[in-house]
């Protein structure tokens, strides 16, 4: 794609334009600690082998490495829905998509070297999902908000049907079962602690952040701003509307693809539940909980979510669905733009206070 | 001081054991915790409770002390998606240390724990989950509940004395369901019957009209109905506004359709149907009666169905086999002192096949009926020590 070469240029091309451009994109302190909190949760279950304990940091090694795939799912709406503004109720077709070409890669490979190969199966579930998403992405470019609602949710349901279907390649409703992951670069087994599952999900889901990063700070991501602020007047100024919609959509389907690599690797299989509906209703609510048009919004959002999921569940098992409801209806009338937008208030007020030392935030 | 003395022995080994090390369970422990992962929430949420109110009901009456240990029983929810089930059973086993893991309400969720059980050596008492292939997939598998071959084919070889000569199935279509539907064909066809169309449904799907009505224009003697207890009540709601009896079709199927916890609310237009399964709340026993009076007494609004009695027989067999090994937690001998096992539960005698870790019990053929006031199954004809028939 051109975005490379796109950014390359901004950055040759020196002015208060593309300066203000690079500050954005400058790494802030709050950035270093989100990923430094990351860290130290995962080196924090290390702790009571070393004869200490963690009070705070609960070690759950798989819920935490759920919770950064579910964010890197969050994460690939973010871009179409917080930068774009295509909204989206069917990433979980996506993520299923790439979870089932991982889980069959993986039971199928088995011993071939290459084809065995955990990144060699993410790369694999991400292309796969990727073209779906491309072949689809011309339907989301027909009609408004609620017509792409009801086509992405349409192609979702297809694909689950034919997963449920297919029975022969996917195991239908009981999964697919005897999937082999091969160790991480032939050095590290997935192990039942889930050491391996959480460093390899954290380092696959800052590689994905860490791009997705670089393509909303590049000219590539302020088009799509300015699509999503008014389609009609970055037309007229000469945007390619439809193709930066197409790139965006596909680019969002890849990484919820391997979203589904991820998960379909750390736990060993491969369920209908992995494209079923809630799958993608929830990681919406995820970004919209978190915040959307931030890029950390999904992972915030994920990580909320869920923690609080387990929390409640583990207090009233029967109950807590009522509980996380509340929550969201609260979250709803009280919070606009999420966590993220709290936390933005937040700040501006503290700015308020203290005179800001250089540019705000944008 | 026990404490200080496992902390300084993992400090000493600290990383090689955590990275090298297997699961280990501090043998000193005076807690020994079982995990029970039950469907709470969603459409199967029905078998949860069961579950969970079975093994609270045997608690109450046997106390929490067991070979010197203390019983701690964990319940979570998986919600019935089956990477949570994996998910929390891989947690109870690393943070919880779990001596055993039960519940798996659906055969999906107890596949996905067995490479983690398999790992981990940590015994899975299966209390609902019916698919034959199940146990076979880990060696910690043991199951208390029923296969859905060993109550399906008792029910062919009595539809086939019974002068069901043509037979249609619909089931869920997913692993239980397709066990069901092959092994009454394979029955019903040896004894000179013949099974027309197998019709599947999709699982989650609660619409089963289209299918009734394919069902119903086949006109067969017979229609084999299964779909998972919780899934019960929509299908028989739906059966009898079809009015199969009256087109002159037997409806017949295994226990689930006419699950304890929902007959009363099908309506007395079930009355009469054929099923066959290994419990039911009338079942003639002391042990039986004194079961379903204090599970009613502890859950008001509920009646013990199979998936209770499973959560009652699958705390009895962790206990006994506690007894066995002296309170040793080690996952291997549990299992092995699970084998052979046999004792009377409230759905009369049953064991575990040593050779299988499947259950063996017996199998009955029952009509609903009405009685004080309340739908039940009434037991008339029984086939003794059933084993699941696919396994080797």
């Amino acid at each position: 794609m051109s975005v490379a070469s796109a950014t390359d240029m901004s950055a040759a091309a020196a002015g208060p334009a593309s300066l203000r451009l690079m500050s954005a994109a400058r790494w802030r302190w709050y950035e270093f600690l989100f990923w430094g909190i990351a860290v130290a949760c995962g080196l924090s279950t290390l702790a009571p082998a070393l004869g200490f304990t963690v009070p705070v940091i609960p070690t759950k090694l798989m819920l935490m490495s759920e919770i950064l795939i579910l964010g890197l799912l969050a994460l690939s709406i973010d871009l179409t829905l917080g930068y774009a503004g295509l909204v989206t109720l069917g990433q979980g077709a996506f993520f299923g998509i790439g979870a089932y070409t991982a889980g069959l890669m993986a039971k199928y490979g088995a011993g071939v070297a290459p084809l065995s190969d955990p990144l060699l199966g993410l790369l694999g579930a991400g292309l796969a999902a990727g073209v779906v998403g491309f072949a689809t992405s011309f339907l989301v470019l027909r009609g408004s908000d609620l017509t792409r609602l009801m086509v992405t949710l349409g192609v979702a349901l297809i694909v689950e049907e034919l997963v449920n279907k297919l029975k022969d390649i996917t195991g239908g409703t009981d999964g697919l079962q005897g999937v082999m992951s091969s160790s991480v670069l032939g050095i590290w087994d997935f192990d039942l602690y889930g050491y391996t599952a959480f460093w390899y999900a954290l380092g696959i889901t800052f590689l994905c952040f860490w791009f997705c990063r670089r393509l909303v700070n590049s000219p590539f991501g302020y088009s799509l701003r300015a699509i999503k602020g008014n389609a009609l007047r970055a037309r007229a100024i000469g945007m390619p509307v439809n193709a930066r919609l197409i790139q965006v959509y596909t680019l969002s389907a890849f990484i919820a693809g391997v979203a589904g690599g991820l998960l379909a690797q750390t736990t060993q299989f491969a369920s209908p539940d992995m494209v079923a509906f809630h799958r993608s209703a929830d990681s919406l609510l995820m970004v919209i909980f978190g915040g959307a048009g931030h890029l950390y919004g999904g992972l915030i959002g994920a990580a909320i979510f869920r923690v609080m999921q387990d929390f409640l569940s583990n207090i009233t098992p029967q109950y807590w669905l009522f509980w996380v409801g509340i929550v969201l209806i609260l979250l709803v009338l009280f919070v606009r733009n999420g966590v993220i937008g709290l936390m933005m208030a937040a700040s501006q007020k503290y700015i308020a206070k203290v005179p800001p030392k250089s540019g705000a935030l944008k | 001081m026990q404490r200080r003395t496992v902390v300084a022995g993992l400090a000493g080994s600290a990383f090689a054991a955590t990275f090298a090390g297997g699961i280990q369970i501090a043998a000193a422990q005076e807690v020994v915790k079982i995990g029970l992962i039950a469907t709470l929430t969603g459409p199967q949420a029905a078998s949860g409770r069961q579950k969970v109110a079975g093994a609270r009901l045997f608690m109450a009456q046997h106390g929490n002390k067991v070979a010197g240990k203390t019983i701690e029983l964990i319940v979570k929810d998986d919600t019935g998606v089956a990477d949570q089930t994996r998910r929390i059973a891989q947690e109870l086993i690393v943070n919880d240390k779990v001596a055993f893991l039960a519940g798996f309400s659906l055969t999906p969720l107890a596949l996905a724990v067995a490479p983690v059980i398999t790992q981990a050596k940590v015994p899975a008492i299966i209390m609902t989950a019916g698919t034959s292939v199940i146990t076979e997939r880990s060696p910690y598998f043991v199951r208390v509940s029923f296969t859905l071959p060993q109550q399906t084919v008792p029910l062919a070889e009595w539809a086939a004395k019974n002068g069901v000569k043509t037979a249609v199935s619909l089931v869920s279509d997913y692993g239980p369901g397709i066990d069901t539907q092959d092994a009454f064909k394979q029955r019903l066809e040896e004894r000179g019957g013949k099974v027309v169309e197998q019709i599947k449904a999709p699982l989650a799907n609660p619409e089963f009209a289209p299918f009734l009505q394919r069902a119903k224009d086949l006109k067969p003697d017979a229609l084999l109905l299964f779909v998972p207890a919780p899934t019960a009540g929509s299908l028989m709601r739906q059966v009898v506004d079809r009015d199969l009896a009256g087109a002159g079709i037997k409806v017949i199927g295994t226990g689930d359709i006419t699950d304890d916890d929902q007959l009363n609310s099908m309506g007395d237009a079930v009355i009469g149907l054929i099923t066959s399964h290994f419990y039911s709340a009338a079942h003639d026993s002391p042990l039986n009666k004194k079961f379903v009076a204090e599970f009613k007494q502890a859950n008001p609004n509920m009646r013990p169905n199979f998936i209770g009695v499973s959560g009652y027989d699958g705390m009895y067999a962790m206990y006994e086999a506690l007894k066995k090994t002296d309170g040793k937690t080690d996952g291997t001998a549990l299992v092995e002192a699970m084998k052979g096992m046999k004792w009377e539960s409230p759905r009369g005698m049953m064991s575990i096949d040593p050779a299988t870790r499947d259950v063996i019990q017996d199998v009955y053929i029952r009509k609903v009926e009405k009685k004080d006031g309340e739908l039940y199954n009434i037991e008339f004809d029984v086939v003794k020590d059933v084993k699941d028939p696919l396994h080797k």
